[in-house]
């Protein structure tokens, strides 16, 4: 039928166009930024410091601000997502699960630069005055907020994996005489490994490429950070604070080699987690 | 229904006010005028362009003036590149800008730029050569200074501020500014920072202060209005706005605006000194 092979046409062509967008943007990125990857200085930018007054514009400590911050935020948001999902989906009460439910749909529409403007009055200064030193401005301020932003959307992500498990395993456990905790830890999880890997992707990209948060919470000081209680600056945040600048600087051009590592790392995020997916199902 | 009342209530009272305005005989040529004007850039000028832009919309309706952020870098940038049709800088663009988009600058105001700490801070004054000390990094700890025993946070701006400009050239005498500095993004988010901060020491354009933070006087001279006028608070520069060209219709009445008498007075309000 016409329309039958119309609609292929068109699906395909979406399909092919979103493909296109994410490879144009990296030659895009890949482009602009080669004057610096041809002279070769890559690893200098990469490593090196950020002191635009003696000519260095390296952005290693941009990179480890993003890992420090991002990995705090999953590492928070992760295991209590996969909890508050589990509550949800089985463990808890079902009038009760389904108000959480509600409650964390609500929480994924508020924008995040309004987690950022709650950071700044509620959690910074509650960091500087608990731990005594710094300005509150740190990566565990900025981490935390973080995780609280992504949290909802795992949340959501976790439970429909979870109660996509056929109801029919679920019943074979109970007929089996085991109890809703076993039910999750020896069926279900397992078995929604799928879409809980897809949640950490999602979660991961977030994480890794927000700007908002890390913008207003982190501090944006060059300096690699040492410790938790560090003000850092991420790429995002950098990308942010550097975009007002000449567009024909060297500092505007490190700009894209920012992209590329931010584009790098979400790639590389993607792929170790699609590894851990296939080798978790090829186990026995 | 009480609700309704009242909301009514002060709508009224609004236009009333907006009335009393628009009497005035400096929004005159805005009479009849519809059209937008966009204006971006410096952060310091923000609250006198809102001052203006909401006495003119006032006045008139239909004009609408949009203004945004970003900081002297993006002002100058935007309204060379004809995103904007008025770009603020807090500081003067350079030949090379002027040349390359064609400006033309108008300068309004003169506008000092303040050393700052939180008000529970008992150091309020400074020497030049203890504020680079500061900056540098070297100097650390308030407890030096005869304040608390705490380490000094160090708040500055991004590198699009013209603000910081200013203070690097003429405070810090283009010292070094350590790495451990945290950078704040706009005057105001300075502000809500070392308001914020116990121990903090940041700068903000003079206009700014309020009693949130305090201001720290540098080799004896306070930052206020009648110091900055004088010169002997050598801290400061002009405020300006650029335009691609010679401004037209509009944009030339707004401008207009700003160095008529009403806008002057609006102008010393905020805490800037006025230029002709």
């Amino acid at each position: 039928m016409p329309s039958e092979r119309w609609m292929h046409g068109a699906l395909a062509a979406a399909a092919f166009l979103s493909a296109t967008a994410a490879v144009t943007i990296f030659i895009i990125m890949a482009a602009l930024g080669w004057p610096i990857l041809r002279d070769g200085h890559l690893l200098q930018v990469l490593t090196g410091p950020w002191l635009p007054l003696r000519h260095q514009y390296g952005i290693g400590a941009m990179i480890l601000g993003t890992l420090w911050v991002a990995g705090l935020a999953l590492g928070l948001a992760v295991p209590i997502s996969l909890g508050c999902a589990a509550f949800i989906q089985t463990t808890g009460p079902r009038g009760l699960g389904g108000l959480l439910k509600h409650l964390v749909q609500l929480m994924t529409g508020i924008p995040t630069v309004v987690y950022g403007f709650v950071g700044i009055f509620l959690l910074v200064p509650l960091v500087r005055d608990v731990f005594g030193r710094g300005s509150g401005l740190s990566i565990l301020a900025a981490g935390v907020m973080l995780g609280l932003l992504i949290a909802p959307t795992l949340i959501l992500f976790f439970v429909e994996g979870l109660a996509a498990v056929p109801r029919a395993h679920r019943l074979a456990v109970s007929a089996l005489g085991g109890t809703p905790v076993q039910q999750l830890v020896y069926v279900l999880l397992p078995q929604a490994w799928r879409a809980i890997l897809a949640g950490l992707v999602l979660g991961f990209g977030r994480a890794v490429g927000d700007t908002m948060i890390a913008l207003m919470i982190a501090g944006n000081s060059v300096a690699p950070p040492a410790s938790i209680l560090d003000p850092a600056r991420t790429l995002t945040a950098h990308i942010a604070l550097i975009v007002a600048a000449d567009f024909d600087s060297p500092e505007f051009r490190t700009l894209f080699v920012c992209g590329l590592t931010l584009y790098a790392l979400t790639s590389l995020g993607v792929v170790a987690m699609r590894r851990l997916a296939t080798k978790h199902l090829e186990a026995p | 229904m009480k609700m309704k009342w009242t909301c009514i209530g002060a709508m009224a009272l609004w236009l009333v006010g907006g009335a009393a305005m628009a009497l005035a005989g400096d929004l005159d040529p805005f009479k009849g005028e519809a059209g937008a004007v966009k204006i971006s850039g410096g952060t310091a000028h923000i609250p006198v362009m809102k001052a203006a832009a909401d006495a003119v919309m006032r006045a008139n309706p239909k004009i609408q003036i949009s203004i945004a952020g970003g900081g002297s870098g993006v002002g100058i940038k935007q309204v060379g590149e004809g995103l904007v049709d008025i770009g603020n800088s807090g500081r003067k663009p350079t030949d090379e800008e002027v040349q390359k988009y064609g400006l033309v600058l108008h300068q309004w105001a003169i506008d000092g730029v303040a050393v700052v700490v939180h008000p529970q801070n008992p150091v309020k004054a400074l020497t030049s050569a203890q504020l680079k000390e500061i900056y540098a990094g070297r100097l650390s700890h308030w407890k030096a200074l005869g304040g608390p025993d705490k380490a000094i946070n160090i708040y500055t701006r991004d590198e699009a501020s013209g603000t910081r400009e200013v203070f690097w050239e003429k405070a810090l005498a283009k010292g070094e500014i350590g790495t451990k500095a945290l950078f704040a993004a706009s005057n105001g988010a300075m502000k809500t920072a070392v308001a914020q901060d116990p121990y903090a020491i940041g700068y903000v354009s003079v206009g700014h202060i309020d009693a949130g933070v305090a201001p720290v006087a540098l080799d004896g001279v306070a930052p206020t209005l009648e110091t900055v006028k004088a010169g002997t608070y050598k801290v400061s520069r002009g405020l300006y706005s650029s335009t691609k060209g010679a401004p037209q219709g509009l944009t030339r009445k707004f401008i207009d605006f700003i160095f008529s008498a009403q806008g002057r007075e609006m102008i010393v309000q905020q805490g800037f000194i006025p230029v002709q």
